[in-house]
């Protein structure tokens, strides 16, 4: 491994040297220095060990005509809070090379893919969660004429500085079918359709059960495009896949997404819905949290732009769950009365998610290891709602100075599930042991550009939740001084926290300085607990108090 | 050590600036495949990432709205826009496009393979590229009132007048120059 690395290594430099190709770099180093803070966290339990943690990494790509190569070196010591222990250490977690020959693009070492919309197969990284799950083997791509596109990928995923014990083999079909049937671009029309196979190889040892050491998985999916319409579907299937996320079972995984939309100057309309039972996928069958997955399930919510509200997120419940977003966004025009010069913004959005129908086996038994679990009728809805979001905005600039934005937000938060974590069979056998929140927020924001370039932004949020963190208050003031330094400062108040010791403040300072694509922030304050999401995945974050430094640079 | 020693001297050999966009594919919003290296323009050409999540990024893109038309009218832009949504949120880009009334060609970057070869570590990141292909400025940050950078700067590009580089991009020009 080690002379793979350093063939690799030489074969980029030498012809950089002879400036020859292109090269670019990204790199990215957080920091904190934590304080201890007797208020925030009295027994300190979430103390760390360390005052001072930080991490980065350096993503270095080389590309030459048909040929490209890259490594990305990675460096924990050790991790901040919050972040996947998993990672400790230095190394090169991330190296491959790629070239085109041809129809076919060939990769070696690691890389990321997807197929489809991930419902089978995903490999890919935020790292701002410390989640990569990146395939370490070979990968082939090639383009077989008439719009068809075939995919094959082998290997093992990343498992921190190691990769995973199971390998994963798939296929990926797609067909771009404009290009046999051209008269369809005549008539306006964008078809495609595509089909995949996934196999995950892991031997079984268990005493008791009988596990399958091979599972595969299959998707089919397609899309239509006429007009200002566009419709695209994909369903998945996985055999028996008995794990610790769905506690041994025998049940086959289902998924079924499918989203409509209409897209006019002026308005847009998303209808989606989806419905997953059982589909959780992983290259080990014991892997737990953000560990090996090999599949992607998007949740069928909206990600929050604001600080309170997106501090009851939302991430797709794996074992199971049905729902559905509507989103309708319309624009008054530009010049208009109603619109003004710049027109007016609305946008209305409402998603909602719960619990698939589950029933027990003819047995009586569910959620039994070694069972099929339970039985589910796709035609009835489930009795545990996850997830409840109904939202809408209103923006309008006035004119070159003076901006406004204006959001409602009316949540439903089971924070049972989706904090305490428990599962559907146990608040199944103990109705209403689940305790949904209602939250109630309000946010405007205002955009003021003052004299000399300078402009300043600021943020008055409410939330008001009926238990779990309670009512809180927040304000923020970014004023950016030049095209280089921005200022801010923002406070967050708990005043309505069930529990009267922790009706506290957070506030956070912060300074953040740009030269040219270097990046530099510097924050102190505290942190609160919670959940801290990018992408639809989630990952817990302690309180903390302290003083944090990041820096991101690319070339 | 050693393996950062290496690193550090591939760092500081690096002799050449790219030249046009990396050869990966992106998707239309009627789900087609294209390669980004097709991307060219025989003008100033933005290519701005962003997602529907990042409000820096809408801010900015709508900011340039009120600008676009005559930018392509007089100074030849074109503008691209790269969203890195992925499944979850990639099916709101084209209404979430249309409803804001953005002209501008947009693309799906859905698992940032073209992020990741053009070295963008966070959203909005936006790149400035000259009818060679060339990156002749980029900015990694929105805030209110920095669009009339980019403006200037396309400006300058489409007048062929000297362009005001920071110092990360003249190092780059002299490294193009050897």
């Amino acid at each position: 491994m080690k002379a793979f690395r350093l063939a690799l290594i030489a074969y980029l430099l030498m012809p950089t040297l002879h400036g020859q190709g292109k090269v670019s770099v990204l790199f990215q180093s957080d920091a904190q220095w934590y304080l201890e803070d007797k208020v925030l966290d009295p027994t300190g339990e979430f103390y760390p060990d360390e005052e001072f943690l930080g991490q980065g990494h350096a993503l270095i790509t080389y590309q030459s005509g048909n040929f490209t190569a890259g490594l990305r070196y990675e460096n924990y010591q050790n991790v901040i809070l919050g972040f996947p222990t998993g990672y400790r250490g230095e190394g090169i977690a991330y190296r491959y090379a790629q070239w085109q020959q041809g129809d076919w693009n060939f990769t070696v070492g690691n890389y990321y893919e997807q197929f489809g919309s991930g419902l089978i197969f995903r490999s890919y990284e935020e790292r701002g969660l410390g989640l990569d799950n990146a395939m370490d083997g070979v990968r082939l791509i090639g383009d077989l004429g008439n719009g068809l596109q075939i995919k094959a990928v082998m290997g093992r995923q990343r498992l921190y500085f190691a990769t995973g014990e199971g390998v994963l083999r798939g296929v990926d079909l797609g067909w771009d079918l404009t290009q046999p049937f051209p008269k369809l671009l005549d008539k306006g029309v964008f078809a495609s359709i595509g089909a995949s196979f996934v196999s995950k190889f892991q031997r079984g040892y268990d005493p008791i059960l009988n596990l399958p050491n091979n599972v595969g998985a299959w998707a089919i999916r397609g899309d239509v495009s006429k007009g200002l319409w566009d419709w695209s579907s994909e369903y998945a299937y996985k055999i028996n896949d008995p794990s610790y996320d769905n506690g041994y079972i025998y049940r086959p995984g289902q998924a079924l997404v499918s989203t409509l939309t209409f897209a006019k100057k002026g308005f847009g309309l998303l209808l989606s819905g989806k419905r997953i039972d059982n589909m959780s996928f992983r290259s080990d069958r014991n892997a737990q949290q953000f560990d090996l997955f090999v599949n992607f399930l998007p949740s069928s919510t909206t990600p929050h732009l604001y600080a309170l509200p997106s501090l009851y997120p939302y991430a797709t419940q794996i074992n199971g769950e049905q729902g559905g977003q509507v989103e309708v966004s319309y624009q008054l025009p530009r010049g208009s009365k109603l619109g003004g010069k710049y027109g007016t913004l609305f946008v209305f959005n409402a998603s909602i998610a719960q619990s698939i129908d589950k029933q027990v086996l003819d047995d009586g038994s569910m959620a039994q290891a070694g069972s099929m679990g339970y039985q589910s009728d796709w035609l009835k809805a489930g009795e545990i709602p996850y997830f409840q979001d109904i939202n809408a905005s209103w923006s309008k600039k006035y004119s070159r100075s003076y901006k406004t934005m204006l959001t409602f937000y009316d949540l439903r938060y089971n924070k049972t599930v989706l904090i305490d974590g428990v599962g559907d069979a146990v608040i199944l056998d103990s109705p209403n042991m689940d305790s949904v929140i209602h939250v109630q927020a309000v946010v405007w924001e205002n955009q003021f550009r003052l004299a000399n370039k300078q402009t300043l932004r600021s943020e008055i949020q409410l939330a008001l939740a009926d238990g779990y963190r309670g009512d809180m208050a927040m304000g923020l003031l970014e004023w950016t001084i030049s095209s280089n330094w921005t200022l801010a400062a923002q406070d967050i108040y708990n005043y309505g926290h069930p529990t009267p010791s922790r009706r506290l403040h957070y506030p956070i300072v912060s300074v953040i300085h740009f030269n040219g694509p270097t990046r530099f922030q510097i924050g102190y304050g505290r942190q609160q607990q919670g959940v801290f999401c990018v992408g639809g995945v989630c990952r817990v974050v302690p309180p903390s108090n302290g003083l944090s430094i990041s820096i991101t640079s690319s070339l | 050590m050693r393996q950062l020693l290496l690193l550090s001297i591939l760092v500081i050999s690096i002799g050449a600036f790219g030249q046009g966009l990396p050869d990966v594919t992106i998707q239309t919003l009627k789900k087609q495949s294209i390669k980004a290296s097709e991307l060219t323009h025989d003008g100033p050409m933005v290519v701005s990432f962003w997602a529907t999540w990042c409000k820096p990024c809408i801010s900015e893109l709508d900011a340039m709205a009120d600008y676009h038309e005559d930018l392509v009218a007089d100074a030849n832009l074109r503008m691209v826009a790269i969203s890195i949504d992925n499944a979850r949120t990639s099916s709101r880009v084209a209404p979430f496009v249309a409803s804001r009334g953005w002209n501008y060609d947009v693309y799906v970057d859905a698992n940032s393979d073209l992020r990741r070869a053009m070295g963008v570590n966070n959203v909005p990141h936006t790149f400035l590229l000259n009818a060679q292909g060339e990156i002749v400025w980029e900015s990694n940050r929105y805030v209110p009132g920095e669009e009339e950078v980019l403006i200037e700067q396309i400006e300058a590009l489409a007048h062929n007048e000297k362009l005001k580089l920071n110092r990360g991009e003249i190092m780059r020009s002299q490294s193009t120059q050897q």
